[in-house]
């Protein structure tokens, strides 16, 4: 443990300062509130492992449903990585072109409020945007879904038969399209704003209109940037609970139809649902699918990490 | 970034009109739409079509929809016909960036008037200062559930707190080496955690030792830590890099200690920063609801001991009063909506606290 400052790595020898038993106490307590981070996310793995364990030896018939634990966890994964794809699919693009609007095209003077301002969208508790969605943007999407119905019903997604109230997995996953939006849109902004700006000059001074500006020097640099954001994006939207567990109804049906009132439920939806009135194995079980969940989100962000972290020093907390 | 932007905009127009008169062969343009252009089209979108749509009862969000593609297409045709296909796609790219920022704002702006509406009936002092018990019908309120929100909240503030503050000061000030780089790593996937697998590792860590019929509001604000720790670290490790090392080295040079250096010289230098990043954090945890709900449960009493039995907390209340009304079910609606205003309230006040901290005691030395 070295004690001299190594930032600029050229400090001379002489600027070593004075060592003191509270330098070995301070040092010492911040590598243990480190370590500490490390044993939480052990903990997590360990625990859920520990609570999981009697749902794993338990005989099928015991278990909610009386089926195996995979038939009773994969419908929930099935309408989980569904929800989570439609929100991807919508968030990514319009992400992406907030993302270009607050760079590229916003009045300066207004960039960073506007910022601002999209940031607020991922300070909405979950709970809020549950309740949105159940009592606004569901009984607004039944105008859609009949129209969808009607002209495109040939298309699996909108079979039909169409929900009156709207609570549908296409409404959950608009829902959570929204929810993800502004981390996208902050991964996004930060990689965008890295472009070098010589990039951007010399193709304006080629004779680039703003858009081909963009095109050429922008998008190629920041597309792993996007990348990675859209999955940091997909791993919220796989985890998000409360406005899923509000806003769909569900049956335990697999099915693609995205306007009907039968959906699938999701995994972290299940478990808010259900974890209340349950008790003995089927709690157990409940945990073991918490614990898909977390190995699911674990490698998600995982894989997103990797790439930001090859690219710089970003992350969605700040 | 726009400034450079916008200057080379001019340059090259500049150059184009000096270019036209000796090469008029060039692809440039050879004419530019007017300042007023784009302005009169989204008038001309905006009555034609959009007025069109509200003449034929379609309502007024199809005639926003319409408006905006009707606006898109028409700037895109006249600049395609005035000033050729280049200078269309990027106008044309324009209005599309401008309404994904606006579809984006759209469901902000539509939650917060939706939550205003329905909540302000019983935004009233009652609210505020009744508790759920005995109540079957109209009345009552959701003082347990506040005092709950607070209790936890602050338990989980002071918890996580001190571990994500000393986290970051080791990974800025000590941190060389595979261990750092590898709680760095980790610190990110736990941003990812799902609130609701943190609820559930709580339980799991209390039902181990004393039962799966627990609930206390100490597990809740165990959860409710697991989230708020990574957002701390990440907030306050930008902050102390940010801190100038000429700072550092100007203590070392007077013989402080490495430990006094940090607790006297850059944490006070950083500290707005720091307390902005925390602010933030809570904001982020006190309006979690799925952890809380599994960890915590639900009461209708106050309960002031977090660690003895369920407690109620806002979030929570809101959801049981949405989903499992009581009869009549609408003074439990209203109830459910004022709650999520509450959390509104707070969540949107934190995040403003935390801007002003951040602007009004930044130091100037930051380089910011």
């Amino acid at each position: 443990m070295t004690t001299t400052t190594t930032e600029t790595g050229t400090e001379p020898v002489a600027s070593r300062p004075v060592q003191q038993r509270g330098d070995r106490v301070f040092a010492a307590l911040a590598k243990t509130a480190g370590i500490v981070n490390l044993v939480v996310l052990a903990g997590v793995a360990i625990f859920l492992l520990a609570e999981a364990f009697p749902a794993l030896i338990a005989p099928a018939a015991e278990l909610p449903g009386g089926r195996s634990l995979i038939a009773y966890i994969a419908p929930l994964a099935f309408g989980t990585i569904l929800s989570a794809g439609i929100a991807l699919v919508v968030a990514t693009p319009l992400a992406v072109s907030v993302a270009l609007f607050i760079t590229h095209y916003a009045p300066r003077r207004l960039a960073q409020s506007l910022g601002y301002l999209v940031d607020l969208l991922a300070a909405v508790p979950s709970i809020v945007y549950g309740l949105w969605g159940a009592a606004v943007l569901g009984p607004a999407s039944v105008g859609f879904a009949t129209w969808a119905n009607t002209y495109l019903g040939w298309v699996p997604f909108f079979a039909g038969p169409v929900s009156a109230t709207g609570r549908t997995m296409l409404v959950a996953g608009m829902v959570l399209a929204v929810m993800i939006l502004p981390i996208i849109t902050a991964v996004s902004r930060e990689v965008f704003l890295q472009t070098p700006k010589l990039h951007e000059e010399a193709a304006l001074a080629l004779g680039a209109t703003r858009w081909e500006m963009i095109r050429m020097a922008v998008l190629p640099f920041g597309r792993s940037g996007v990348i990675s954001g859209a999955m940091l994006g997909l791993g919220r939207a796989l985890g998000e609970t409360m406005a899923v567990a509000i806003v769909l109804s569900v049956s335990g049906l697999v099915t693609f139809n995205l306007i009907s009132s039968g959906n699938p439920s999701t995994i972290a939806a299940n478990i808010a649902l259900q974890f209340p009135e349950s008790s003995g194995v089927a709690v157990n079980v409940l945990i073991a699918s918490g614990l898909v969940l977390f190995v699911i989100t674990l490698i998600v962000n995982g894989i997103a990490r990797y790439i930001v972290n090859r690219r710089r020093e970003f992350s969605g907390a700040n | 970034m726009s400034a450079g932007t916008e200057r080379g905009t001019e340059q090259r127009t500049d150059t184009d009109s000096a270019l036209d008169v000796s090469l008029p062969s060039v692809d440039s343009p050879a004419s530019e739409l007017p300042g007023w252009a784009p302005w009169a089209l989204l008038g001309f979108a905006a009555v034609v079509v959009g007025g069109g749509t509200l003449l034929l009862g379609r309502g007024i969000a199809l005639a926003v929809a319409f408006t905006a593609v009707g606006y898109g297409l028409a700037m895109w045709g006249t600049s395609r016909v005035v000033e050729g296909p280049r200078r269309a796609a990027d106008r044309l790219v324009t209005v599309v960036v401008t309404v994904a920022f606006l579809i984006a704002m759209a469901p902000l702006v539509s939650v917060v008037i939706t939550v205003l509406a329905n909540g302000i009936a019983r935004f009233d002092a009652q609210f505020f200062t009744y508790s759920m018990r005995g109540v079957v019908g109209e009345g009552g309120g959701a003082y347990h559930a506040i005092i709950g929100t607070v209790i936890i909240t602050a338990l989980a503030g002071i918890m996580a707190i001190p571990v994500g503050l000393m986290t970051a000061v080791y990974l800025v000030e000590y941190g060389r080496g595979r261990l750092p780089r590898a709680i760095t790593f980790f610190v990110d996937v736990m941003t990812g955690i799902p609130s609701i697998v943190a609820g559930l590792f709580a339980f799991a860590l209390f039902a181990l030792f004393a039962g799966p019929g627990i609930r206390m509001g100490l597990m809740g604000s165990v959860a409710l830590s697991v989230l708020m720790i990574p957002v701390v670290v990440r907030s306050t490790e930008e902050m102390l890099k940010i801190v100038p090392n000429e700072l550092r080295e100007a203590s070392y040079a007077l013989g402080v200690p490495k430990w006094r250096t940090i607790t006297k010289v850059v944490i006070p230098t950083a500290i707005a920063g720091i307390a902005s990043g925390i602010t933030l954090a809570i904001a982020r945890v006190i309006g979690e609801t799925a952890p809380l709900l599994i960890a915590v449960g639900i009461t209708t009493g106050v309960n002031l001991n977090p660690f003895d039995s369920r407690m109620a907390t806002l979030p929570v209340f809101s959801y049981y009063s949405y989903v499992a009304p009581g009869v009549p079910r609408e003074p439990f609606i209203d109830r459910a909506w004022t709650a999520a205003l509450v959390l509104i309230i707070l969540v949107m006040v934190l995040n403003l606290v935390a801007r002003l901290i951040a602007r009004l005691f930044a130091p100037k030395t930051a380089g910011r």
